[in-house]
């Protein structure tokens, strides 16, 4: 019964954040700009060789959403901030763990939708071509997003009470990612390039161990996080 | 818990520190089921902490409170389902409509939207609901706060200057709030500035300086010191 209610408090954090994003446009539009941007300057430096963008695809497009997912982090809690509602947000009478909840579900659909545009871009520029199907590699991209999202809606939160935190969140944040850019690079590589799922099992084993510890030890942490 | 039988407030050498400086030193204080005190002091005096210490926004550096007999660290989530905080800053989505804001407001205090229509109306708000809160005035933000707050039917009302940016009819509207808290056996910690603006709902007037309780007076008297009885220094 309690459980079902802090999950409505929850949807309802998800469904005020996705609103305030849908209206105000400038968010979603700048960083999936800021996405598409990033793959066309790695396109410039690497070259016209089709080899090269080929093998380069999946670590470009990775770190293409990773850059551009800063902002959409940094924007989640600059909405509480700037009306002063991160308070008013503390003061229900709801654990903590369901504002997590609830921003990373915003926050996952959220980038879910840039790599709707950017990826679809990546496989044009780099001239990508599966030979497993697609079905794995978007498995492999839910499953990246999901240990992205988790570690960037935390740090997030921490970094929110700083004066430097667009700074701050990406100095947090970057070093806590390697283990989920690298299995998910990996993955995403041994898939396109037409290894059979043995190959890219190991990283994906790997992508869905990071993803379990991630949101356990967040859910857990955020309470003394989201405290003043 | 039956909450009859507590005090709404009951603080005991409340105390908190940021960083170096105590903006607190040790707070006693007890606020009886149907009464009204008023927090006075000088800027800087610890009254906004106070309250968001209660509020449980911030957690005690040292000593205990307690909300109807929920305490304030060990059981916050209950001390939450009892309070209602007005603070300085509206805290509102100015992206969404009044109504939205309310609508987010009862799914988060876990009570039904149907009242939403009646607390509009009660705040004025009535024509404005559907308006985004970006285009409201201070005193409309104002009244869409109190409307948050009277939707969460709290027991213990947190208000922090609560008649700054109101007309004379919010004015009004807040102290028919105070008084239904009151009335409810609940109570109410209004942190002023002038006290003649609560002069006709405070029944005690606690005022605090450098973060400690200096001195209490009851209803409209002169304020006076005391050394004892529930003051800590």
């Amino acid at each position: 019964m309690a459980f079902g209610q802090d999950l409505r408090r929850a949807r309802a954090i998800m469904w005020k954040d996705l609103t305030t994003e849908r209206r105000s446009k400038a968010g979603f539009n700048a960083v999936a700009f800021l996405g598409v941007l990033i793959l066309l300057l790695f396109g410039f430096a690497l070259g016209p060789d089709t080899e090269a963008l080929r093998e380069a695809a999946a670590g470009a497009l990775w770190l293409a959403i990773l850059f551009s997912g800063v902002l959409a982090f940094n924007r989640s809690y600059q909405l509480e901030l700037d009306g002063g509602a991160l308070e008013p947000l503390l003061l229900y009478p709801a654990p903590r763990w369901t504002i997590f909840a609830g921003k990373f579900g915003a926050n996952l659909l959220f980038v879910l939708l840039v790599e709707a545009i950017v990826v679809p871009v990546a496989i044009i520029l780099f001239q990508v071509k599966s030979t497993t199907g697609w079905g794995s590699a978007a498995g492999v991209m839910v499953l990246g997003s999901i240990g992205f999202v988790t570690l960037g809606t935390f740090y997030a939160s921490m970094a929110s009470r700083s004066r430097a935190r667009e700074v701050l969140l990406p100095l947090l944040l970057f070093p806590m990612l390697i283990p989920v850019l690298l299995a998910s690079v990996e993955s995403s590589n041994a898939l396109l390039a037409g290894n059979p799922m043995r190959d890219a099992g190991a990283w994906v084993q790997l992508l869905v161990a990071f993803d379990v510890i991630f949101v356990v030890a967040s859910f857990l942490a955020f309470d003394h996080v989201i405290e003043v | 818990m039956n909450t009859s039988e507590h005090s709404a407030l009951k603080l005991e050498g409340l105390a908190r520190r940021f960083g170096v400086r105590w903006a607190l030193r040790g707070v006693t204080l007890e606020v009886r089921p149907g009464e009204v005190v008023g927090i006075m002091g000088h800027n800087g005096s610890g009254k906004s902490t106070l309250l968001r210490v209660i509020a449980t926004v911030l957690r005690p550096s040292a000593g205990d409170g307690w909300v109807f007999g929920n305490h304030l660290v060990r059981n916050a989530v209950d001390v939450r389902r009892h309070i209602g905080f007005l603070a300085h800053s509206p805290g509102l989505y100015e992206d969404l409509t009044a109504a939205e804001n309310l609508r987010f407001a009862a799914q988060m205090f876990g009570v039904a939207e149907s009242g939403i229509p009646f607390v509009l109306e009660r705040v004025g708000l009535g024509n404005a609901q559907d308006e985004r809160v970006r285009g409201f005035s201070a005193g409309m933000q104002r009244r869409l706060a109190l409307a948050r707050l009277i939707l969460g039917s709290p027991k213990l009302l947190l208000l922090d200057e609560p008649y700054n940016n109101f007309d004379a009819q919010g004015i009004q509207l807040v102290n028919e709030v105070i008084q239904e808290a009151r009335r409810g056996r609940g109570g109410a910690l209004v942190v002023l500035h002038d006290r003649r603006q609560g002069e006709h709902v405070l029944d005690r007037v606690a005022e605090l300086g450098h973060g400690v309780v200096v001195g209490v007076s009851a209803g409209a008297t002169p304020l006076s010191l005391v050394s004892a009885g529930g003051m800590t220094h």
